[in-house]
């Protein structure tokens, strides 16, 4: 879909790109990287919009310096910033769109109707787009990418500004883009835990070079570390310590690790799951003990741990048993999953759902820890 | 993918939606020529407001009404009092409703350029197989497109009522031709201007604000000094201070190439020798104003 080949973009003063060279198949691809590491220079290099100083692209194996104008046909963009006029309704917005992208007036009626009906806007698309939320106005942007039924979307942090749920969304109406409508997709963002659960591969960059590109399922192996926390009882004034003997004597596996620093911390029992039976087994535990359990539910390898090599890996999964030693448990921003809003709507949530908190990437984070 | 008809005599009940899922699109991808045809004629509408909300078809429908009344009106005593000749020139029509024009301009060209550039909307069309070019050539065709719609009406009923007045053909025709010449060169012009204008602002305010200056404090300075030129004797220097704005440019030129009377003071209108470096300054302005809409999406791109 698209291959790079030791591409540099400098300007007077910034290297926004340097000698990057990448090979992107099919599917969901993330983009990876800080603000500033070049992401929107990638996008716009790959669009034909500005020339690389040095290097060479290739999008849908057409070269972006000969051929921008049947690229761009070919493949959507979605902005980053607010691209929406608010006086005309979604629908005359994306027809006229269509048109731009050289759909014929019938022809752009009709995907323009079925496309709004994809990303989930239904009788409030006749309405000024003014009046839309922010999830809303994210949907019609999407929209307009996706008109003209391109080969290939390139999506610039499309959950920006998002509440969770709209997030949670937004993701999975992307991840259906590739899986329904058969469209690839390049999703930038700087957010490791949204791209964790909708790619199929990953690109981290970061100062304008490759820091690794891995299919996702390398980043965060299928062993899995499920968390689960339940109430105290009158009969086990200490149901947590209760339930851990009890594991204990069933032959599962239990980390020694907290979650430190994270509400709950204490109270939260991390255990390794080996298949389809460790739920059961944690299941009928808790209740031979009688216990609430108030949550179960997943935690996996972050690929925030390309910034903390090794170190997490030999303190276990989770991202978090590091207890004490630096900047492990929380990331290195600071920005610990327990900021995340994600995590209060799981709590009620008892289950297998995944909950992959997100980790801001904090720039050069990979290099302080050596 | 089959959608099912039932007979209808099996009632309403009948109907059902069914989910077709994702379609592909393998139809026609029209390219370029045509994204572009679509952005101009899309801006040409809505510079009257069609396709757009009913309050932004007010201004410009009403504007285009007071255009064309005076036309009417004059046809009407024309035809009434059985007049052998218009009581105006053709190409002195857009001179004496310069202010309407002037104020048409004025809001609908911030609203062609500004609205995309302030709701960042240009990267939309430049990530797509439009290009730089394209976008400048389309609004700038439609904004002139639509100013020879808004001078070019009032002139054709004016040439319909006067053949209906049973007025001489020949010369009421040429008089229509080159009230016609006048008004696409004044499109091209003010169309140019006002685009430029608008265009160095998103905000659309100022967009009108700077419009509306240009053209009247151009003219304001441009006949005041004419008026004092003319009263001190210098009829030669009237003709050079009339380069200076947008409509005595165009007043200038049609004197001195399409047979009108100038509204200069005491009619001294350029000859066609000075004519020539009215039709140079006047093909200078457009062009130029293009070359600046190009360096300014240059910079807006994406």
């Amino acid at each position: 879909m698209i291959a790079t080949e030791s591409l540099s973009k400098r300007f007077p003063r910034v290297t926004a790109l340097d000698r990057l060279s990448l090979d992107i198949g099919p599917g969901v691809t993330g983009l990876v990287g800080a603000n500033g590491a070049g992401k929107s220079t990638m996008i716009k290099i790959l669009l034909g919009l500005s020339p690389a100083t040095e290097g060479r692209a290739e999008v849908l194996g057409l070269d972006v310096a000969t051929s921008g104008g049947a690229i761009r046909e070919r493949v959507g963009y979605m902005p980053e910033h607010d691209c929406l006029p608010p006086d005309v309704s979604a629908t005359e917005f994306v027809v006229h769109m269509a048109r731009m992208s050289g759909l014929p007036a019938t022809a752009a009626r009709e995907r323009t109707a079925d496309t709004l009906r994809h990303v989930g806007l239904y009788e409030e698309r006749y309405r000024p787009i003014g009046g839309y939320s922010t999830g809303m106005k994210q949907r019609v942007k999407l929209a307009q990418a996706l008109v003209h039924d391109p080969q290939l979307v390139l999506l610039d942090e499309p959950t920006n500004g998002l509440d969770p749920v709209g997030r949670d969304e937004m993701l999975g109406l992307i991840r259906r883009v590739y899986t329904d409508f058969g469209i690839s997709v390049l999703v930038t963002s700087h957010l490791l835990g949204e791209l964790e659960r909708t790619c199929d591969h990953v690109v981290v960059i970061d100062g304008g070079t490759l820091l690794r590109s891995s299919s996702t399922s390398d980043f965060t192996q299928t062993t899995t570390t499920l968390a689960v926390e339940v109430t105290d009882t009158d009969t086990h004034p200490d149901g947590t310590r209760a339930l851990r003997e009890a594991l204990s004597a069933t032959g599962v596996t239990i980390h020694a690790g907290s979650e430190e620093g994270l509400p709950g911390a204490g109270h939260i029992l991390l255990i390794e799951a080996k298949g389809e039976e460790t739920y059961d087994t944690v299941r009928d535990t808790v209740a031979g003990l009688g216990l609430g359990l108030v949550r179960m539910e997943q935690r996996r390898h972050h690929i925030a741990e390309v910034f903390r090599p090794r170190q997490a890996e030999a303190d276990g999964p989770g991202g978090s048993g590091s207890g004490g030693s630096g900047p492990g448990g929380n990331g290195p921003g600071g920005n610990g999953p327990g900021s995340d809003g994600t995590r209060a709507a799981g709590a009620t949530t008892v289950g297998a759902d995944e909950h992959a908190s997100d980790y801001a990437l904090q720039k050069g984070g990979a290099r302080d820890e050596h | 993918m089959s959608t099912e008809i039932r007979p209808t005599s099996t009632g309403p009940d009948a109907t059902r939606i069914h989910n077709i899922g994702y379609r592909n699109y393998d139809g026609a991808r029209l390219g370029r020529a045509y994204a572009r045809r679509s952005l101009f004629a899309q801006s040409l509408r809505g510079a009257y407001g069609l396709g757009r909300s009913a309050k932004s078809k007010v201004l410009p429908m009403i504007l285009f009404a007071v255009m064309c009344l005076p036309a009417a009106i004059i046809v009407a005593v024309a035809v009434a009092t059985d007049l052998k000749k218009l009581p105006l020139e053709y190409t002195n029509y857009a001179i004496f409703t310069q202010a309407i024009i002037g104020l048409y301009l004025a809001s609908q060209a911030p609203q062609s350029v500004s609205r995309d550039l302030r709701f960042k909307t240009v990267p939309l069309y430049f990530s797509r197989p439009i290009e730089r070019m394209d976008y400048v050539l389309a609004k700038y065709g439609a904004m002139a497109s639509a100013l020879f719609v808004l001078t070019g009406v009032p002139l054709v009923i004016l040439y319909v009522g006067s053949l209906l007045a049973k007025m001489d053909f020949v010369e009421q025709t040429k008089g229509f031709g080159q009230g016609l010449v006048s008004i696409t060169m004044l499109s091209l012009l003010f169309g140019g201007i006002g685009l430029v204008m608008a265009a160095l602002t998103p905000r659309r305010g100022f967009g009108v604000a700077a419009v509306i200056a240009t053209l009247t404090i151009s003219y304001g300075a441009v006949s005041i000094l004419q008026a004092i030129a003319s009263s001190v004797g210098e009829d030669a220097a009237v003709k050079w201070i009339g380069l200076f704005s947008p409509i005595t440019l165009i007043d200038g030129l049609q004197t001195a190439f399409l047979g009108a009377t100038s509204s200069f003071p005491a009619g001294a209108g350029p000859s066609a020798g000075v004519g020539v470096i009215y039709l140079l300054v006047v093909l200078g302005l457009v062009f130029g104003s293009y070359a600046v809409l190009m360096s300014r999406y240059r910079k807006v791109g994406l």
